[in-house]
């Protein structure tokens, strides 16, 4: 970072904020599609380390880190994770390749920064194909039916809790490709609390960008680059404080929530029948 | 018949998360028999298996109460960690500050001091659900990571002990201050202030005018408040209640296991409380078994690991299987004829 000086933190927090945002726009996608059919999925936590536990053992074994996001989408939970992961603790796996598109520029931080790995732009056009399907197709219409109310979805001859249930378990697919990224990208390898919360942060993601896939795509960003404050402060010498600026993503959540928060209105955009508003 | 229902179903539930585990053994290779008597043996046979046991059940029954007391006024706080880990650095500096007075001013200095801050953490969890609407069981969950990172911003940082040299940690209260044993018991006095705090708080839930105020808000809040209960205190009257129990929880901790605050503190004994609180159905006097038996489970892990080189998550796995179908198994009350109601 010498060269570029105070210059790094924002480079490095932009390059961050790509980097950590991935796995949260993924799981803040699929979390998007389970609550707008009206479900809360508070167990994303536990898919996601198993995506990430699954991804990296494929890719482990078998040495093909694209074999491994296609199975990385099943899901289970936690525990299962750490006790299946246990013997993938030390050893490294091939990871995902990147995009470079910091090519225009002979500098090695800018390059560094600009790595963009292909699921995050995946996940991007993930984002733009279900803003567009939830308001253009039978099937995303549907979805949001039965999120906003059970009664007209049942009058019309859908089945609430058939397409609950898969709404849920597309939500959890999306989370599965997330958690592989984790070990497969970055940090590129598997540990027990490799997800340190952000299934559940995704939750809270996903009511802050008002049940909007495009807005998930933001505050995801928003995220990833509240994560990488701490580390990019770091790189420029700015240590006191470590901890505390790693729990800048959680403050961050936290205030926004209290901001966006009402007790008086519902929210705008909340399915009708999601049981946080009561 | 009908009383025997809540135990019941929680039994069968249990029964058929051990035989879904025992398939999981078995496909591993292991003999499932020999893994449940090694559990056995690991939490229950011994003198000091069940020293093990309960020295582990003391922290739970505490934090479980940080669940279930919330519960009661319909909301669900997964967030016991925070106040466990921000209680027990409170009162690690107060007993060091206070070295040297009466052994029992200074444990009780520690246990309000803990108690104050643990409830004024999950009272704010509370007070953000109820003037602002935010949902409370994210915002707990976000308080405890906030909490985590002070706690090790504070416990590396301006608290730390210049002689804890490879464990940063903060300066020792001192062997005087540490809590004793029960007496005839190999066990320290966290397990029975855990059970006292248990017992007082089932009267106070189940006996008392009050109680019955937090039950009328956590069944239906707009009806309590068309009936003229204060909801607002009430809330976060539980909630700092449930918060005091998991600082107490570190407190004891501290006190009585550690001699400091260090990271040895989160030890995820706030995330076993709520797995508890679940089990039990809330009811603070069903906590108390319901943690002994998850203590026996999380001190026969090490035993598992060395005895047949499974990973320690194994009892993980095990926990996870049963809070799943003990939860599933919710669905089941009232469906069965010997259980209902005979109506003459």
């Amino acid at each position: 970072m010498g060269a570029l000086g105070w210059w790094g933190v924002p480079l490095a927090v932009l390059g961050g904020a790509i980097r950590v945002s991935t796995p949260f726009l993924f799981v803040s996608l699929g979390e998007c599609i389970t609550e707008k059919s009206g479900r809360i999925n508070l167990g994303l936590e536990g898919i996601l380390v198993m995506g990430a536990m699954t991804g990296y053992a494929v890719s482990y074994g078998t040495g093909n880190p694209w074999v491994a996001i296609g199975i990385g989408l099943m899901l289970f939970g936690t525990g299962v994770a750490f006790f299946l992961g246990k013997p993938y603790v030390h050893p490294k796996a091939p990871t995902l390749p990147s995009i470079p598109l910091g090519f225009w520029s002979d500098s090695p931080p800018i390059q560094a920064a600009l790595q963009v790995n292909p699921l995050f732009v995946i996940g991007v056009g993930l984002a733009l194909a279900l803003t567009w399907a939830f308001r253009h197709t039978r099937w995303g219409l549907v979805i949001r039916m039965v999120g906003d109310s059970s009664d007209a979805a049942r009058a019309m001859g859908h089945g609430v809790r058939s397409v609950r249930t898969l709404a849920t378990g597309l939500g959890g697919l999306l989370a599965g490709v997330g958690g592989s990224f984790l070990s497969l990208y970055y940090p590129g390898s598997w540990s027990e609390g490799l997800s340190s919360g952000q299934g559940l942060m995704a939750v809270a993601l996903v009511i802050f960008a008002r049940w909007s896939p495009i807005q998930c795509f933001y505050a995801a960003l928003l995220f990833g680059g509240a994560g990488a404050l701490g580390p990019a402060l770091q790189s420029v010498g700015v240590t006191g404080g470590y901890y505390l600026f790693n729990a800048a993503p959680y403050v961050v959540t936290l205030a926004l929530m209290i901001a966006t928060c009402s007790p008086r209105r519902t929210l705008t955009g909340a399915p009708g029948e999601l049981s946080i508003n009561r | 018949m009908t009383r025997l229902e809540p135990l019941a179903i929680p039994a069968a539930a249990l029964a058929a998360a051990m035989v879904v585990f025992g398939l999981f053994m078995a496909a591993l290779g292991q003999n499932p028999l020999e893994v449940y008597a090694l559990i056995y043996r690991g939490a229950f046979a011994s003198a000091f298996s069940w020293q093990n046991t309960l020295a582990r059940a003391a922290p739970l029954v505490l934090t479980a109460l940080c669940v279930a007391l919330p519960a009661r006024v319909g909301l669900m706080v997964i967030g016991g960690e925070g106040a466990l880990v921000l209680g027990g650095l409170t009162a690690a500096v107060v007993g060091h500050a206070l070295a040297g007075a009466a052994p029992l001013t200074v444990q009780l200095a520690m246990a309000l001091a803990a108690m104050v801050i643990g409830g004024a953490w999950i009272a704010l969890a509370g007070a953000l659900r109820q003037y602002r609407g935010v949902n409370e069981t994210i915002s707990s969950l976000l308080l405890t990571y906030i909490a985590i990172a002070l706690f090790n911003h504070l416990v590396e940082g301006p608290l730390r002990d210049p002689a804890s040299l490879n464990k940063p940690s903060t300066a020792p209260i001192g062997d005087a201050s540490m809590l004793g044993r029960l007496p005839g018991l190999d066990v320290h006095w966290g397990l029975g202030l855990g059970i006292v705090f248990c017992a007082l708080m089932y009267v106070l839930v189940q006996h008392t005018t009050y109680g019955f105020g937090m039950r009328i808000v956590g069944g239906n809040a707009r009806a309590a408040r068309l009936a003229g209960l204060p909801v607002g205190g009430l809330v976060l009257a539980a909630c700092a209640l449930g918060g005091a129990a998991a600082g107490l929880a570190g407190m004891v901790e501290v006190a009585a296991v550690h001699g400091s605050a260090n990271a040895s503190l989160i030890a995820g004994y706030g995330y076993g409380g709520i797995l508890i609180a679940f089990i039990a159905r809330q009811n603070p006097l069903a906590i108390v078994p319901v943690a002994v038996l998850v203590g026996g489970l999380a001190a026969s892990g090490s035993m598992l690991q060395r005895r047949l080189d499974l990973p320690d998550a194994t009892v993980l796995v095990l926990q996870g299987v049963a809070f799943m179908l003990i939860l599933a198994s919710e669905a089941l009350y009232g469906r069965f004829k010997p259980f209902r109601p005979t109506s003459a």
